[in-house]
């Protein structure tokens, strides 16, 4: 995407730089212009390019949807001015606070909500943001390729404590998940 | 009469005062619209010195140079001013300046108007400007969303001082987008038929309509977040059956527009400088106007790119980001309109023409950008970071910023009358250029690492550190760029030789007056044939200065223009304008002090502040008009036209007319957001409907009936068939309307009355809002029968002197109209339920 940006800029300002020294071509005939500029560059050129760039687009977004998948871990994000607590369905009592704990590997729906203002969840190397907003729920599917620890936070303005407000999310193995469902400590 | 005496009665007739009053009682719109850019000016310095505070404090990681409370206010009221108190009031100065000049025209058509949104604009301005230097500035983002800045999170004035200064200020816009739809449709010179009207007058209209369209969404949000604030009708708090969406909606509906809104009118600039520095005519004029027009309807189908983060569903996502991609198509034909116009003609590199290359390479990038955020999964992890506000600033930069110093340069010797001198100019270009892509270049990057906006410091190993202070000294490169372009200007305003008159051989009819313009602007009004009058006579401004146009000889004092018919612009009417006066500042400051009212919480004061508001407009309009008919004048070229006032249409009629426009927005938006609460909202249905009566349809839609049927009625004069027309007409059919709007009004009280819980549910808020919107139309429409009822008295109102019968008349069918659709809105989900 950054190449084809590129190129049109590179087209454009050559374009530009070209009318300042073209001989004045007074004879040509304004129809003939128009047919280039209008209709040709104007109207064909971006058509072409938008149609390529929004089906690449919908291909690309489809995937990143939550589908119905068995395998699919459930968990909880409730954001609050100026913090993340984290619930999980397959450990009902449990609450983490800053921590969210995954499987890697597995695809994760969080049901993101708030208590307060509206805040955003942001993962930057596992998915898009999505918001956490007052009355609705909302759910992005995750999936971390590897165990670990990625850095999360919150993208929308939310008052004084906004630059802090972040989070950890830690991926597990299959058997570090497994105690940590059944409640070992970590 | 020869030219210098018709120059000297001219000029006492339309001069204003002289001395330290002129400013507060002018009305002339070359003032005004001096005024209202030096102002717009400062606040751009004022945001830009904000700008630099932003710069300074990101410069290095783990700053202490502010803290997130001061940080939070500075740029929020940097993003608020550059956008309502820079970049809108800057067109409005433009539009107002320049509009009537290449109207061939010599004023908009309500002198009065433009002062009072000139004031309302200022002491708003001053208003939000004190608030930031006591410390009690807003700081919940430029837009503002709830819950953040609800009563629970904010419960300081901070917001409050956003809600009322920016509604104040919107006045502003509003004001003028009605006058210059109206000055644009009726008031150029004769001739001047749509076809022939220059193209940025075209940006203008289109411009002035989506104003009109765009402000009223965020004009509601406002009232309702301030209501929510002031008496806790709860329409953003989801406990209560409100939504924090709701607020995102109307400010988007709003705030996708504004960027056009912004951007017209640069590129508007751009469509008129880039064929005459390039010695030829635009090239597919037909397709450049077309492209504007399909932008406009485009942009308001955009909002909702905004809120791609907020889990809307995703076929909803789908259309709307096909449909942004859909916004290049027109940009392209644009664009590529310019360059082809370029190519075809012999580009010279003047100064604007300087600024307007810088624009290309701005703006070119901006759009891409652009368009790769509203590629959804793009836009997911990019939304919210430094990238947008790169982005933003592309396009809001580079998009209206370079245009607005090109349009500056271009138009510097027709405001000045001068010859530019001093060359700081291209050394100024150039600081700007290189300081300004040093900035958000950089920010694009760092935003791709992912440092969010908005965030007030960022830690050491973040890897940022480097970028961020390579933005930073671009900015203050920018800053000094900026600085000297405005050295630059002043000098050559107040020190440089004079010029000679259309310096850059335009065939428009701006350039075809005085320099710098007198206070009338056209000695006579030209008779146009083309789009470039001053290319096909060249010595046409002596011609008009000889009076060899319409309305050569100044009679009795007064100003007089004409009016014209829409499309084929045949004269219609003479309009005799106002002259000087400080009404509109008195009426600014009464305004203003029920903003202050509101949010000092003085409410007690608060009424008595809509009393002075309704006092000063009945005097507003009782100055107008005659006690004696008039016949119809001589305007020259052997034809006559009927005087305004005895004409069925009006300027004031068409005034009307796109005030309604706005007003039903402002009703369509608030129709939404009820739709919108009863079908998504959480915690719905309400604990309590309104139980069903008979009674309040039943006495409103028999009352607004008996209004319209009585209002029909209202014109006929008493037939004295005698002789002479001055018959008074009946005032039964005015007592008759204003029975029913009284039954209407009272159909509303008896609602807001029986309203259950407005505080305890969303529901009986909105009903509360829909019943009071009623209500203040009926009232509005008894008001001005009231009016009409004096003015016959007073005998101001004849078979022939109608025009104000007919305002009135369009006003009373607008309130019943409004007032029949909100008793359905309110009573008809009722019975379903
Ligand atoms: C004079 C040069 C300018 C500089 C150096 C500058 C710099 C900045 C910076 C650094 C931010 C980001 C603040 C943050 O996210 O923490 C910002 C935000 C913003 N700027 Fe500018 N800006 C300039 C001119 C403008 C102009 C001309 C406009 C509009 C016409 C504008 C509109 C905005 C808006 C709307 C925001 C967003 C505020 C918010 O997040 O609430 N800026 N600017
Ligand atoms: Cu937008
Ligand atoms: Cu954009």
């Amino acid at each position: 995407m950054l190449a084809g940006s590129t190129l049109i800029v590179i087209i454009v300002a050559a374009l530009i730089w070209r009318s300042f020294s073209s001989t004045p071509p007074t004879d040509k005939p304004l129809g003939r212009n128009i047919r280039i500029w209008i209709y040709g560059l104007g109207l064909v050129f971006p058509m072409s390019v938008l149609a390529a760039l929004l089906i690449y687009a919908l291909v690309v977004g489809e995937r990143l949807l939550p589908h119905l998948d068995d395998e699919v871990v459930r968990v909880n994000a409730i954001a609050e001015q100026w913090r993340w607590q984290f619930t999980y369905t397959d450990r009902p009592e449990y609450v983490s606070e800053g921590v969210l704990h995954i499987p890697a590997g597995r695809p994760v729906d969080v049901a993101i909500t708030t208590r307060d203002v509206i805040h955003s969840f942001w993962v930057p190397r596992l998915a898009g943001k999505l918001d956490a907003i007052p009355g609705h729920v909302n759910v992005l599917r995750i999936e971390a390729s590897a165990p670990g620890l990625y850095h999360g936070q919150s993208a929308e303005f939310s008052g004084k404590g906004y630059t802090g407000h972040t989070f950890i999310v830690q991926a597990h193995s299959a058997a570090d998940w497994a105690r940590f469902l059944a409640g070992e400590p970590m | 009469m020869n030219a210098l005496k018709r120059h000297r009665l001219l000029t006492r007739i339309w001069a204003s005062d002289s001395g330290w009053k002129r400013c507060f009682t002018t009305v002339s719109h070359t003032d005004l619209g001096r005024m209202f850019l030096g102002m717009a000016f400062f606040y751009f310095a004022v945001g830009g010195v904000l700008a630099m505070l932003i710069r300074a404090q990101l410069a290095s990681p783990d700053a202490a140079f502010m803290g997130p409370d001061i940080y939070n206010q500075v740029f929020t009221m940097h993003g608020t001013m550059m956008m309502f108190l820079f970049a809108i009031p800057a067109f409005e100065g433009l539009a107002v300046y320049l509009l009537p000049k290449m109207l061939g025209a010599r004023d908009l058509a309500f002198p009065r108007l433009t002062a009072y949104g000139f004031w309302c604009y200022t002491f708003g301005g001053f208003m939000m400007l004190t608030s930031m230097l006591v410390g009690l500035a807003p700081d919940g983002g430029w837009f503002m969303y709830p819950p953040l800045t609800g009563p629970a999170a904010s419960p300081g004035v901070n917001t409050d001082v956003w809600l009322l200064g920016v509604t104040f200020v919107e006045i502003s816009a509003i004001c003028a987008a009605v006058e210059l739809c109206v000055s644009i449709l009726k008031f150029r010179a004769p001739g001047m038929s749509l076809d022939k009207m220059p193209i940025f007058v075209w940006y203008a209209l289109v411009t002035a309509l989506m104003i009109l369209t765009a402000f009223p969404p965020l004009i509601l949000g406002s009232i309702l977040l301030e209501l929510e604030r002031a008496i806790g009708l709860p329409f953003f708090d989801a406990a209560l059956g409100g939504d924090s969406l709701l607020w995102q909606h109307l400010f988007w509906l709003f705030g996708h527009p504004e960027v056009y809104i912004i951007f017209l009118p640069a590129a508007g600039l751009i469509s008129t400088i880039i064929p005459v520095m390039s010695r030829t005519s635009l090239l597919g004029h037909g397709w450049v106007v077309a492209s504007v027009v399909a932008l406009a309807f485009l942009s308001f189908g955009l909002w909702v790119h905004h809120m791609f983060a907020t889990g809307i569903p995703h076929m909803g996502v789908a259309f709307f980001s096909a449909a942004s991609t859909l916004v290049a198509v027109p940009t392209a034909v644009q664009v590529f309109a310019w360059i082809g116009t370029m190519w075809h003609g012999r580009p010279q590199l003047q100064m604007p023409m300087l600024y307007i290359l810088g624009f290309f390479a701005t703006f070119v990038i901006g759009g891409l950008t652009g368009v790769m955020l509203a590629i959804v999964p793009f836009d997911w992890q990019a939304h919210d970071t430094a990238f947008v506000t790169a982005h933003l600033h592309y396009v809001l930069f580079g998009g209206f910023v370079f245009p607005v110093l090109a349009g500056l340069y271009y138009y510097a010797p027709l405001v000045t009358g001068r010859r530019r001198f001093f060359r700081i100019g291209e050394y100024a270009f150039g600081l700007v250029f290189i300081g300004f892509h040093g900035t958000f270049f950089a920010m694009h990057w760092v935003g791709l690492l992912g440092q969010r906006r908005r965030i007030y410091t960022y830690d050491a190993d973040t890897g940022w550190e480097l970028i961020n202070l390579i933005s930073s000294i671009g900015g203050f490169v920018l800053a000094i760029g900026l600085a000297m372009v405005l050295l630059d200007l002043a000098l050559n305003a107040i020190v440089a030789i004079r010029g000679k008159r259309n310096p850059w051989r335009s065939g428009t009819l701006e350039w075809s007056m005085m320099l710098p313009p007198s206070a009338y602007n056209f000695a006579s009004l030209p008779r146009v044939t083309s789009r470039e009058p001053l290319a096909d006579i060249p010595d046409l401004p002596t011609r008009l200065a000889r009076g060899e146009g319409y309305l050569a000889v100044p009679r009795d004092g007064r100003r007089e223009m004409l009016t014209v018919s829409t499309t084929h612009a045949h004269p219609e009417s003479l309009v005799v304008y106002p002259g000087n006066t400080a009404l509109p500042i008195l009426m600014a400051a009464v305004t203003g002090s029920f903003f202050l009212s509101l949010l000092f919480k003085i409410y007690w004061f608060t009424p008595f502040a809509v009393l002075a508001v309704a006092a000063l407009a009945w005097r507003w309009v009782w100055g107008l008009g005659s006690q004696t008919d008039e016949e119809d004048q001589e305007i020259g070229f052997g034809e006559t036209v009927p005087h305004a006032m005895q004409t069925d249409r009006s300027q004031g009629w068409w005034g009307s007319v796109f005030l309604m426009v706005a007003d039903a927005t402002l009703f369509g938006s608030l129709i939404f957001g009820y739709a919108f609460l009863w079908t998504i909202a959480p915690n719905w249905p309400p604990p309590q409907w309104l139980a069903f009566s008979v009674w309040e349809p039943l006495i409103g839609v028999a009352g607004a009936a008996v209004a319209i049927i009585a209002a029909r009625q209202t014109p006929r004069p008493m037939q004295r068939r005698s002789g002479t027309t001055t018959g008074m007409p009946h005032l039964l059919p005015t007592w008759q309307s204003l029975l029913g709007l009284s039954a209407l009004a009272a159909a509303f009280i008896g609602l807001l009355l029986r309203t259950p819980l407005p505080t305890e549910h969303a529901y009986g808020a909105v009903l509360c809002v829909i019943s009071a919107f009623g209500l203040f139309h009926a009232l509005l429409a008894i008001l001005m029968l009231v009016f009409l009822v004096f003015r016959i008295r007073r005998g101001f109102i004849s078979s022939r002197r109608r025009s104000e019968v007919e305002i009135v008349k369009l006003w009373i069918n607008y309130a019943a109209l409004i007032g029949v659709v909100c008793l359905v809105l309110i009573l008809s989900p009722v019975l379903f339920t």
